[in-house]
């Protein structure tokens, strides 16, 4: 069995930059195990620019963005093992991997899991009608245009208001095909502001909200579909049916942490359906670090790469000091307002300064007070935070002192204010 | 008055720019900037890809060198579908100047050579 200090899984943007930072931190012993042939990940489909902003103070393509960081990681000599396919982890961190060379078994002190996500189907959304050619995800429809060069249809509709739905929309347009519309169930969008700006409103498309595909219809090749206005209940509505004819019906209905790898009931999930992990991005097996997309889906890459550092930063003092001992430890319950909360969990270490919550609001909410409150409904933090939507992550700092006399579940509540 | 939505950063600020191109509802000076040249003279980087042969790569994005004005972008895109290349060429480099005399420039967003996998 091969022994390693630090293994990391997944060479995209989380993984390289959890890499560096716990390299620069002084771990050498770093093993990044990739599936792919190259680093970056999906950054190498999204050839769109806004990426870095945050980063580097400029806006970069994806490729632009990866290129640096690919950069960063070879300058330190950090290994990957390309075409690497990461099949079990167990709680010893013991690694099975799928190698061109057979199977490997890597036993690694500490893990840091950066896979991303995947793409919510057909099949998940329980799209009603036929399965014809041309129903395909956003990221498949930018894989064929952008890295294969292959025209994807020409006459297109888009089911989700997703960011990569409204760029592949942008993206369709510009190779000459006729976008007629997106529909998004909900009665907001559920994209970026930018996107909805620059891919829809710069090309005069039109976003159905509150508006979804009821029928699919097609033998062989995507002919036709039905879309209907939806109720408060999302239930379609008899009598607003419309049909389009389209070769090409774009799905951008949600990305998925992945999380295939941890069939093991022992690896706790969380409201993202990522690992549940604590304040220092640990999951419940001790040396197992999770961030990125496979934790919860993130606006912009600069959450990502910000994020993987955090958790490498951990990983490291995990290594430094496997025994230390949490001075408080309890979970944290988010309101029936968030869609999810990131950390589920606190364990407040000597070092800790601050606790960093992350969660999106599952509706648009103009002004909110966001309270903090423990069992006696006292409330130990709270703050007010205007144009909070879903397609935007909150983030709030609560000092850790608040915590330190404190080892009782906690919860979330949201008030509207307006 | 017009009303727009700032797509400078995520926070999407709700902006209204008059006559004179005075910017209300910005919360940072980027805001102010992007409502009056928004109003006055909007521009956007076009990112797109060629066809790029001899490699094991089949496309290379490409980008703008510089935004482009809003009302040239699809006369721009049918420049950039001319463009083919068989040589190895670095991130950043120009690869067409001044395309279809409306001056814009292309610039490659990747680098790829003999060494470079497909992904």
């Amino acid at each position: 069995m091969i022994s390693r200090t630090l293994v990391i899984i997944g060479g995209g943007s989380a993984g390289m930059a959890a890499a560096i930072k716990a390299y620069d931190l002084g771990v050498k012993d770093i093993l990044i195990l990739e599936k792919g042939r190259v680093l970056g990940g999906i950054l190498n489909q999204c050839i769109h620019n806004g990426f870095g902003l945050q980063e580097f103070q400029e806006e970069l393509t994806g490729p632009e963005f990866l290129a640096r960081y690919a950069a960063m990681t070879q300058e330190r000599n950090i290994e990957v093992w390309f075409e690497h396919t990461v099949l079990n982890i167990n709680a010893n961190k013991e690694i099975t991997v799928s190698s061109p060379q057979g199977l490997v078994i890597i036993k690694a002190q500490a893990i840091i899991f950066t896979v991303g996500c995947y793409e919510r189907s057909a099949g998940a959304i329980k799209l009603p009608g036929d399965r014809p050619k041309g129903v395909i995800t956003a990221g498949q429809a930018q894989y064929y245009q952008n890295i294969l060069g292959q025209k994807v249809g020409k006459q297109v509709f888009v089911l989700g208001s997703g960011d990569i739905g409204l760029i592949m929309a942008r993206r369709l347009t510009l190779e000459g095909a006729k976008v007629l519309g997106v529909a998004e169930i909900m009665p907001y969008s559920n994209g970026l502001n930018r996107n909805i700006v620059q891919c829809l409103e710069d090309y005069e498309i039109p976003l159905y909200l509150s508006h979804t595909v009821t029928k699919v219809i097609g033998k062989e090749r995507l002919e036709k579909i039905e879309i209907s206005k939806v109720d408060a209940n999302y239930q379609p509505i008899l009598g607003t049916e419309k049909i389009y004819e389209v070769d090409t019906l774009v799905l951008s209905v949600g990305l998925i942490p992945n999380l295939e790898i941890f069939n093991n009931p022992k690896f706790v999930t969380s409201s993202t359906r990522g690992l549940l992990v604590d304040n220092h991005f640990a999951s419940e097996i001790p040396g197992i670090f999770s961030a990125g997309n496979c934790l919860h889906v993130h606006d912009l890459v600069d959450f990502v790469v910000k994020e993987a550092r955090i958790a490498a930063t951990n990983a490291y003092h995990y290594l430094q000091n496997q025994n230390e001992v949490s001075l408080q430890e309890f979970a944290v319950l988010k309101a029936k307002e968030m869609g999810y909360l990131i950390p589920e969990y606190i364990r407040i270490h000597q070092s800790d300064t601050a606790v960093t919550f992350q969660f999106r609001v599952r509706f648009p909410i103009l002004k909110a007070r966001i309270k903090l409150l423990n069992a006696k409904n006292e409330v130990l933090f709270q703050v007010v935070r205007l144009y909070l939507i879903p397609s935007e992550m909150v983030s709030l700092e609560v000092k850790a002192a608040l915590f330190l006399q404190n080892s009782e579940p906690l919860h979330y509540e949201v008030e509207v204010l307006e | 008055m017009k009303k727009l939505i700032c797509i400078i950063c995520p926070r999407g600020c709700h902006l209204e720019v008059d006559e004179n191109l005075n910017v209300t509802g910005n919360f940072c000076s980027r805001g102010a900037i992007y409502g009056k040249q928004e109003v006055s003279n909007p521009t956007r980087m076009i990112t797109s890809t060629i066809p790029i042969t001899g490699f094991m790569v089949k496309m290379l994005p490409v980008r703008t060198k510089e935004p482009v004005k809003k009302a040239l972008i699809m006369k721009v895109m049918k420049e950039i579908k001319k463009i083919v290349l068989d040589r190895p060429v670095q991130a950043g480099e120009v690869i067409a100047t001044n395309v279809g005399n409306l001056g814009v420039d292309i610039v490659a967003s990747a680098t790829i050579d003999k060494e470079t996998k497909q992904y």
